[in-house]
């Protein structure tokens, strides 16, 4: 039956079903693929050592973007993450660049992952003696597949997620206890390691592919309007969703090098699957093969949540046209931004090469985690401890958010090293759309509407 | 044709579905409810007793 009017007081909300379970197969799931391929990079840019100070520093990075995020997620507890932070701490075209930043980061991630999955099956499809195999079918499917159960309900896309992100985590855990850490017997550490070939512009060098270690955990709190107990489940969804990530990191860097010499490492496609290949184990293989499958996938239906909130808001809040503000009245997802994003991933994973789609996606993270610093220094100035009560509390404040600025700048510079043009294309990007949000877009904005927090006043306003 | 090609035919042919059925979704929807209707979400505002087709829980029961 056709309904055309509001019923008094009716409204179609997004659900609140999730649990902690699901913010930490959100936040791992999108990341833990990075440890089954990319971060290997790393190894061909400075050697094994360089790739292990980018691991920690990396993590470093992200334990501070866990802790802000956590803190000031646990007050905003709204779909669209450090979009919904930004508008209500930092000011409108903050938040416009924030929700931009957002939906490229995890789009492109998407249609990289998609690419990955469709490169796989392929090449299962060339081992098993196929001719003209093609990746194209499959990547176009699981794109298709991920978005039509996004569609569906968010439940149950988490708790896909939840069981992809288990599997290949346990998958890594399983690896690095095969291969005995305790002994010499398989892993070669004092044969392969050979310090630093490239010196220490190898290391800076090497950031840039550290950052795939944990790239993507940020995006627990687009979840934050779907969970049960935002104050709590968030805080502790991300902060193990962190510890996860620096075990599986650390455990894939000393299982891989001790293993295989930097020179074949640092440019393998699926490093821990070759490491399952030298183990000479058919179990193992099989294993590794699935887990690399599931974590790209999981990290691909990941992005698609997230990407899709954080358009979702930006559309609620009209600071994109209202229409992607709808939420489906069944399923109780945001429709309308599921369906417009499944075009733009699909041209970027038919179209653009694999580096370029990655390396858009982690500068638009970068871009993101420099907001994060100063966006937790303003939120702590204008409203202390004692003004908001707070899920969770980051210690050593402001000391995370400066450690966090050094870093990420230290990494804009290794980036640059690599994919300077990409850099300032995008950055030329974001100031244009800025232009064009202030002078067109805002003034559709109904500027007390998109204050939803019962907020006291900041001090000094 | 082989096997391999016959896979290939099928995740298009899957895929097409999965599109259509999205689109037709979406369309049917945005006749079936006004605009405010489906525009109505507020951010913050997430208690149960303000949604309509409580039997419908986007996969959870």
């Amino acid at each position: 039956m056709s309904q055309t009017t509001v019923v008094h007081g009716e409204k179609i909300s997004l659900l609140r079903v999730l649990g902690p379970a699901h913010i930490w197969a959100l936040g791992v799931g999108i990341v833990l693929v990075g440890e089954y391929m990319g971060w290997n990079f790393a190894v061909g840019k400075g050697g094994a050592i360089a790739a292990l100070i980018a691991c920690w520093f990396a993590g470093l990075l992200y334990t501070c973007v866990a802790m802000i995020d956590s803190e000031v997620t646990s007050t905003v507890a709204a779909a669209g993450g450090q979009y919904a932070q930004a508008k209500h701490i930092v000011g409108p075209v903050m938040a416009f660049n924030v929700g931009l930043y957002l939906v490229f980061a995890y789009t492109m991630l998407e249609a990289a992952n998609a690419i990955t999955l469709g490169y796989l099956v392929q090449t299962v499809g060339s081992m098993a003696g196929f001719e003209n195999v093609h990746d194209k079918p499959f990547i176009v499917l699981t794109i298709m597949f991920l978005a039509w159960l996004n569609y569906r309900g968010v439940y149950a896309t988490l708790t896909f997620n939840l069981v992809l992100t288990a599997i290949a985590f346990v998958a890594i855990i399983i690896l690095f206890a095969w291969v005995r850490p305790w002994s010499t017997e398989m892993l070669k550490h004092s044969d392969l390691l050979n310090g630093l070939p490239y010196g220490f512009i190898g290391v800076i060098a090497s950031l840039h592919f550290g950052l795939w270690y944990y790239l993507g955990i940020e995006g627990t709190c687009q979840a934050a309007e779907e969970v049960r107990s935002p104050a709590r489940s968030l805080p502790l969804g991300t902060m193990s969703g962190i510890i996860t990530l620096l075990l599986a990191a650390t455990m894939t860097w000393y299982v891989c090098t001790g293993l295989m010499p930097w020179e074949y490492l640092g440019q393998a496609i699926t490093p821990l699957f070759d490491a399952a290949r030298l183990t000479d184990s058919k179990l193992l293989m099989v294993l590794l093969f699935v887990g690399t499958m599931f974590s790209t996938m999981a990290s691909a239906n990941g992005c698609i949540n997230d990407a899709s909130r954080a358009w979702f808001s930006m559309g609620r809040d009209r600071y994109l046209p209202t229409w992607f503000g709808a939420v489906h009245p069944k399923n109780r997802t945001p429709f309308r931004s599921i369906v417009f994003l499944v075009p733009v991933a699909l041209i970027f994973a038919y179209f653009a090469p694999l580096d370029q789609v990655i390396t858009f996606s982690i500068l638009s993270g970068l871009l993101g985690y420099t907001y994060m610093s100063f966006n937790v220094i303003m939120f702590r100035k204008k409203w202390p401890l004692d003004r908001i009560k707070r899920g969770y509390i980051h210690p050593f404040h402001p000391l995370p958010a400066l450690v966090l600025l050094l870093l990420c700048s230290v990494t804009y510079f290794a980036v640059f090293l690599g994919y300077g043009t990409q850099l300032v294309a995008m950055m030329l990007f974001f100031a244009v759309a800025s232009i064009w949000f202030h002078f067109h877009r805002y003034r559709f904005v109904r500027r007390g509407d998109q204050f939803s927090m019962q907020w006291p006043r900041p001090v000094g306003y | 044709m082989n096997n391999f090609q016959m896979l290939e035919y099928a995740a298009w042919g899957i895929s097409v579905l999965l599109g259509l059925y999205m689109l037709i979704d979406l369309i049917k929807t945005n006749r079936a409810y006004s605009e405010d209707v489906l525009t109505s979400s507020k951010e913050g505002e997430i208690e149960e007793a303000l949604v309509i087709d409580p039997d419908h829980q986007g996969g959870h029961r």
